[in-house]
């Protein structure tokens, strides 16, 4: 009998739009799920890496001497020992794997030590002798393309125009602002982890939490001078990642030291060094200029953006490209000018963050479109739902959206949710809770909107696909399947989603997820809200090849039926250099929020009471996984909001400790109630639509929103600080 | 120095253990327990929670040396063989579980408030895990695992 993937689909559970449990739950609440920093190896040795104290450095000399000579030490390296390419980077490869005669920011790493206890590591690292010669570093980065150059090339990393419509128009209502947006930091909780073991051919293997284990390869491999297949990458378990790690940070390190000294290397951050180790969220100043007709229509949009990226490229670039070609939200408007540039500073390089570029923007344009409301007496909902982009609006980019785009829906859902009851007078739920600041006295209720637009996958023509293996035999006389790919789980439930699409596609109940390494090929980055899409989709056509050679048996005998596919999404575009136009981006995902709060005016003190969302994701395969998606992204989204920032003075981090940089706590999260469409893509796999990123975009302008209707203050910064409430 | 440990419920002994390490440095690299997570080292995550005497602490703010002839529970300790602790299930069956490396603190957290509070309201369940940090889920799904787990008791 042969029976079709849909009769098949109702013969098995866990298959795509259920919730069945993740295949890695158990393991992980009895503590036995192995992250890289649990990792041990016979005969380990320790690795440690001596960061710069200055932003910006001549290196004069560096002494080794005395650390050579701490009982315990197995070897001390500098960029001297790189046998490679001493630069790397995502884009530009722009960063030295050690520092050779300049340090860049505070926190590269000059050197590094392998030795037999960590305590050991950092003694000797403490008498390694750098002498530097201390620059002025440049941190301003509206001024930086101006300023002395910290690379060969200027400081101006790239510059994005969007020229769209007319360019000098007049409008009824006209309002302006300049936004800005601190320095967020990814915090996953798993610090940067790894264990080197080298082998006996000078080949080496890398256990690693990272989010893409071949574009790390490729990175390690050049600065080893190693061929590719010499470096075996498998991935261990990920505490989180957020864009965080989709830098390097200790790979090549604890490689160098591991073929160096002929023993295993184990490098593992503590949370300080994790602050200097990866890449943050670009922080922005953002001017806009908004202009209307007296019914609220948008006539025009012009943006200037600027956006931080520290002292290495990483993948600035392409959140600029973000910034901008998404730097008018979920709007129709067509006359754009949008002039968006990252830039080269001494402060903390930025990279990839969950939103990447789009969260930037998305505070300031929805900030515009709530003084757009004020200015013609409509509601911030109505103002929006009158510009709200529909399936087949044009972006500025004059790329069509060929899919659902159910803004206007999205925020009448979250409007119609029931309001929470009013402010509590049990102190727990009042700003500054058990601190017992109020009893209610001073608080004030504020209610604000906000929705949001992120670019779902790799864009601007980037060869963007992921490689998939689905291999089938028989196991206790019935079929069993096993599904291999180099796609990163970092947490999201990415196996979860493979096992049921194995399930639904070939109704096979008992599926394995195999390691991901780098024995099979490309599985493309775990970010751009991707892997469901790209290596869901991989999976589901492997299964498809196997599919065709099953030919609907159950019993295949002792035949193995084992196929491998590499899946790509419709190509994209490259944009034009001077219009910006182009049709740059695979599929757009929109979130929207509403959230409400108390304020305690007098102190200055913020309790979200309420952060609800209504978020289109095409299909939910897994509607329990979508939903933490959705509230995991809200949080960090209230914790750019009202307390997450790197704070940095003359380039120089201030906070780099959990005591100091503040994410979210139980505490300070209320219950959000979310809801979820399923208009499903016609181009994507299963109509399926990337789901992690957008509720971080919308979450932060929608609190905001919250504490100006609350306390009628302009709120031009985020995080927004107690300061900025009570004026001190 | 020598520290002579019960570990859950098994007598351990860990050698050359320096001075200056941490009790949770100590279960995860000497005693092979790598369950209890170091997501901060400093006291302010809660990544690391433990059971010192039935008391649960910080193992990274406790000096391994103040473990000696004490008894310790880990995450590792919770489950009766293959049948985990109504906690564990409860947070694999209610999401509660993304990149889990906050789980095994969160676990023994909410372990220990059900064996104080057996039906605890939402603000008690909040306040009891707000050493807690969880950077994936915004928390919702980690008061339903907590909920569900009273339920159940
Ligand atoms: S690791 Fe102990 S509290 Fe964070
Ligand atoms: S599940 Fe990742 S930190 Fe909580």
């Amino acid at each position: 009998m042969t029976l079709t993937p849909a009769e098949l689909t109702s013969a098995v559970s866990g298959g795509i739009g259920t919730s069945p449990q993740r295949p890695d739950g158990n393991l992980k609440v009895r503590g036995e799920f192995a992250y890289a920093s649990d990792l041990w190896h016979e005969d380990m040795i320790w690795g440690a890496t001596l960061r710069s104290p200055h932003p910006y450095a001549r290196i004069v000399s560096v002494d080794l001497t005395e650390a050579l000579k701490v009982p315990g030490v197995y070897a001390v390296l500098t960029h001297s020992d790189v046998p490679g390419r001493n630069q790397y980077g995502l884009e530009h490869k722009d960063q030295p794997v050690l520092a050779v005669d300049v340090v860049r920011y505070q926190g590269e790493p000059v050197a590094l030590v392998g030795a037999d206890h960590p305590e050991t590591a950092l003694r000797a690292m403490k008498k390694i002798v750098v002498a530097y010669d201390v620059l002025e570093p440049v941190v301003d980065m509206e001024t930086a393309a101006d300023s002395a150059p910290l690379h060969p090339g200027g400081n101006l990393v790239r510059h994005v125009p969007i020229r769209r419509g007319a360019q000098d128009l007049q409008a009824d209502v006209v309002v302006s602002g300049r936004y800005e947006v601190g320095m967020q930091d990814q915090a996953f909780l798993g610090p940067e982890s790894g264990l080197a073991v080298p082998a006996a051919d000078g080949s080496v293997d890398l256990y690693i939490a990272t989010q893409w284990l071949h574009v790390d390869r490729a990175q390690v491999a050049s600065a080893l001078g190693l061929p590719e297949e010499k470096v075996r990458l498998t991935l261990s378990g990920v505490g989180g990642a957020f864009g965080g790690r989709e830098d390097l940070s200790m790979q090549v390190h604890a490689c160098l030291l591991a073929l160096h000294t002929g023993k295993p290397v184990k490098m593992v951050y503590n949370r300080e060094e994790s602050f200097y180790g990866h890449v943050h969220r670009h922080p922005a100043v953002l001017y806009y200029e908004h202009g209307a007709d007296h019914t609220g229509k948008l006539v025009y949009v012009k943006a200037r953006i600027y956006l931080d990226g520290g002292a290495y490229a990483s993948s600035t670039p392409a959140v600029v490209a973000n910034a901008a070609t998404l730097g008018v939200g979920p709007y129709e408007v067509d006359n754009v000018t949008i002039d968006c540039y990252g830039l080269y500073t001494n402060n903390p390089p930025c990279g990839a963050m969950r939103g990447f570029g789009a969260v930037q923007a998305g505070f300031a344009y929805e900030s515009q479109m709530d003084k757009l409301a004020d200015a013609l007496g409509m509601s911030p909902v109505d103002v929006r739902v009158r510009n709200a982009m529909t399936e087949g609006s044009v972006m500025p980019t004059g790329q069509v959206v060929d899919s659902a785009a159910p803004v206007a829906q999205l925020l009448k859902l979250v409007q119609d949710k029931p309001l929470p009851a009013g402010t509590s007078s049990d102190i727990r739920e009042l700003p500054g809770g058990v601190s017992n600041t109020t009893h209610g006295e001073g608080v004030v209720r504020g209610v604000g909107y906000a929705v949001g637009i992120k670019n779902i996958c790799f864009s601007e023509g980037y060869d963007d696909y992921s490689t998939a293996r689905v291999r089938v035999s028989m196991v206790n006389g019935s079929l069993a399947a096993a599904v291999h790919t180099a796609a990163c789980e970092v947490g999201q439930g990415l196996v979860t989603i493979m096992q049921q699409i194995v399930r639904t596609e070939l109704g096979i109940e008992r599926v394995t997820v195999l390691p991901m390494d780098t024995t099979i090929g490309n599985g493309g980055s775990t970010s751009a809200s991707r892997q469901t899409y790209v290596t869901g989709g991989a999976v589901k056509a492997a299964c498809a090849a196997v599919r065709s050679r099953l030919d609907g048996r159950v019993d295949i005998g002792s035949e193995v039926i084992d196929e491998t596919v590499e899946w790509r999404h419709r190509a994209t575009e490259a944009l034009d250099p001077v219009t910006g136009q182009g049709n740059a981006h695979v599929q757009y995902g929109f979130a929207a929020h509403r959230a409400v709060v108390d304020v305690d005016v007098e102190l200055g003190l913020v309790r979200v009471v309420a952060l609800d969302c209504a978020q289109d994701v095409g299909r939910a395969l897994n509607p329990q996984a979508v939903v933490g998606q959705i509230q995991g992204g809200s949080a960090q989204g209230l914790g750019l909001a009202v307390m997450e920032e790197i704070q940095t003075s003359g380039g120089k981090v201030r906070n780099p400790s959990f005591t100091d940089y503040l994410i979210p706590t139980v505490l300070d999260m209320p219950p959000m109630s979310i809801d979820v469409l399923e208009l499903a893509d016609p181009h994507a796999p299963y109509g399926i639509r990337g789901v992690g990123e957008p509720p971080t975009i919308s979450s932060t302008p929608a609190i905001v929103a919250a504490i100006r209707a609350a306390t009628g203050l302009a709120l031009t910064r985020v995080p927004v600080r107690p300061e900025h409430l009570t004026g001190t | 120095m020598r520290v002579n440990v019960t570990v859950n419920g098994e007598q351990r002994q860990a050698d050359d253990v320096w001075e200056g390490e941490s009790l949770l440095f100590m279960l995860r690299e000497r005693l092979g327990l790598p369950g209890s997570k170091n997501a901060c080292e400093q006291g302010e995550c809660g990544s690391c929670t433990v059971y010192l005497d039935d008391v649960p602490v910080c193992a990274c703010l406790v000096a391994a040396g103040q473990a000696h002839d004490r008894s310790v529970r880990t995450v590792e300790g919770l489950a009766d063989g293959d049948r985990l602790d109504p906690v564990q299930e409860a947070f694999v069956e209610a999401g509660a579980v993304q990149c889990g490396f906050c789980t095994p603190g969160l676990v023994v957290a909410a372990h220990d408030l059900l064996n104080r509070v057996p039906s605890p309201s939402d603000p008690e369940i909040r306040e009891a895990l707000a050493g807690n940090l969880c950077r994936c889920t915004g928390y919702e799904k980690i008061l339903d695992a907590v909920r569900l787990a009273a339920s159940r008791r």
